[in-house]
């Protein structure tokens, strides 16, 4: 009895596994649009590809893995846009590839929401980042070591972040880690703690400070007096024509209509 | 007739078997010959001893520089420090549960020691970097808890399931009469474990010790959330980063010199599992048979 029992049980779950098997084969499946890349862009592409599917049931896949694997990615065929919260290279151009402007999206600098600090001058941002000033009691916060949270060193953030605060090459993180997510909940678990992130992906969690007495808001890095920001960059193959899908998401991410959906996820449209 | 094709059927099936052994062997080639021959070009253009002993890795900046010695020494630091803290605490609960426990105990713990086997490692990594990091920034007073300390004690933990099932299978394995004859002669039951049961399960024991390097020192994902990420020279309050996840971090974005760096990182860690298990091996397996043969 128990084997028969036993027979007809694996009978049954190997029909069950063999039926949801098939259901990926529905007749006329729409091809994806597969986006990879920039950790920050995850608001934008997440509205972009919920309205673009509800529009045409494409589906848009976001696979975050950083603006410079996300370049990679599209330059081996892996994806089909490739998605950069920096400006592309000469030598990513040089390899074929070219970047259209998305959006602009501001970084914002974050601190613990307990940390009485709220503004910083660039220069002072540069000082903590270079290990000058090391605790927060030199800026007009409490007795407490300054500890510098930064990205992994192809993350597109990090270059523009280092760019605007002149501190290439030259900033030395406590911690580097692999997603402005991942910055935001270290930031937001430690009160010495000083981190960069984009504005879109902000929560109440975090706290972000003036940068020269202008706050990260949309309006502020629209009229360019904010200073940190950098662009979102669609990255495609110059020569290589996309899918339909994709071509057809391309534009529709590029056009007018998107820039409300744009503006929705907290960063200012190119147009 | 039958018998001749028995004796067929037979020689069919040890051929099955011989292939399907050949087949684990012939992995195992492939991925040695493959990270040989992708190791070596970037280590021959950075030159062994600059790349083996330099204690800077730049990778990405205007002027990189591929020095591995931070990585290096993490990962012997980390592995020993978790074998320093997981083995004893392993071995002893191993012969708690083989020998002393009453059996209710026994039941419980190691259903517990099962279910921590199957935890995934980004599990383990997620509550190191929830509960230890924060844990260890207030105990010990730091600015933070992502340490080369947080990334050893979650190692520890990790090893500790496979240290403890592999000695208790080893202990239970030895001889009743061994036991017995011991007692028989006048020793406590605790002078009996430890002088006559451990030394008999000797290559067990050795041999979960083996397993518990293996796995602490090719981990990537638990120690990657909680041990800080920077290419620091270790200490055990710094950020540091391992060999494992100095390749996991950059490998997805890398081209060029640096990813050819990458895959000789991974040949180096490879080369360093073959070089501590054939010498644990040696070691401590070598002392038991010098045991036995007294």
């Amino acid at each position: 009895m128990k084997k028969k029992l036993q027979t007809i049980l694996c009978t049954l779950t190997a029909a069950v596994l063999g039926v949801m098997l098939l259901t990926g084969c529905t007749a006329q499946k729409p091809a994806s649009v597969s986006t990879e890349g920039s950790t920050s862009m995850e608001e934008v592409m997440g509205i972009l590809g919920e309205t673009y599917e509800k529009d045409t049931g494409i589906k848009v896949t976001y696979n975050p893995t950083g603006s410079s694997a996300g370049i990679q990615a599209v330059e081996s065929g892996r994806c089909d846009i490739g998605l950069s919260s920096r400006n592309l290279k000469d030598e990513e151009k040089d390899k074929g590839l070219e970047g259209t402007v998305l959006a602009y999206d501001g970084i914002a600098v974050i601190v613990h929401p307990d940390n009485p600090v709220s503004n910083l001058s660039l220069d002072d941002i540069k000082k903590i980042y270079t290990g000058e000033i090391t605790n927060w009691k030199d800026l007009g916060g409490e007795d407490l070591q300054i500890v510098c949270i930064g990205r992994e060193s192809g993350s597109g953030t990090r270059d523009g972040f280092e760019a605007a605060t002149d501190t290439e090459d030259i900033c030395k993180y406590r911690q580097e880690l692999t997603s402005t997510g991942d910055v935001i909940t270290t930031v937001s678990n430690n009160k010495n703690a000083i981190g960069y992130a984009s504005i879109s992906a902000l929560k109440d969690t975090v706290k972000a400070v003036d940068v020269e007495g202008v706050s990260p808001s949309e309006e502020n890095v629209k009229n360019q007096s904010y200073k940190i920001q950098r662009p979102f960059v669609l990255v495609t193959k110059k020569d290589a024509p996309l899918s339909d899908s994709a071509k057809s998401f391309f534009e529709f991410a590029t056009s007018e209509k998107a820039s409300e959906c744009i503006s929705m996820a907290g960063v200012v449209p190119a147009k | 007739m039958t018998k001749i094709k028995k004796q067929a059927f037979e020689r069919v099936i040890h051929g099955i078997f011989l292939i399907l052994g050949l087949v684990t062997v012939g992995c195992v080639l492939l991925i040695t010959v493959y990270l040989i021959i992708a190791g070596i070009p970037a280590i021959a253009e950075i030159g062994l001893s600059e790349f083996l002993f330099g204690t800077e890795w730049k990778s990405t900046s205007a002027e990189p520089k591929f020095g591995i010695l931070p990585f290096i020494l993490t990962s012997v630091y980390g592995t020993a420090g978790a074998i320093v803290l997981g083995v004893p605490v392993g071995f002893m609960a191993a012969v708690y549960l083989a020998k002393v426990a009453p059996k209710k105990v026994k039941f419980a713990v190691e259903a517990a020691v099962n279910l921590l086997a199957g935890i995934p490692s980004v599990v383990y990594g997620l509550v190191g970097m929830m509960v230890l990091v924060p844990g260890i920034k207030q105990i010990f007073n730091l600015a933070d808890g992502a340490s080369l300390l947080a990334s050893i004690i979650v190692l520890a933990i990790m090893i500790l399931p496979s240290i403890i099932k592999v000695s208790i299978t080893s202990l239970e394995a030895v001889p009743k009469e061994y036991e017995e004859a011991s007692l028989a002669l006048g020793a406590t039951k605790i002078e009996t474990y430890f002088k006559v049961s451990v030394p008999a399960a000797k290559s067990g024991i050795a041999t979960a010790v083996v397993l518990g390097v293996g796995r602490a020192i090719g981990e990537a994902m638990a120690v990657m959330m909680v041990s800080g990420n920077a290419p620091n020279m270790p200490s055990i309050f710094e950020s540091v980063r391992f060999l494992t996840t100095a390749v996991a971090s950059e490998m997805a974005y890398s081209q060029g010199l640096q990813r050819q760096a990458l895959f000789s990182i991974a040949l180096v860690l490879f080369l360093f599992i073959m070089l501590i298990n054939a010498s644990l091996n040696f070691f401590l397996k070598g002392k038991s048979r010098e045991g036995k043969n007294k």
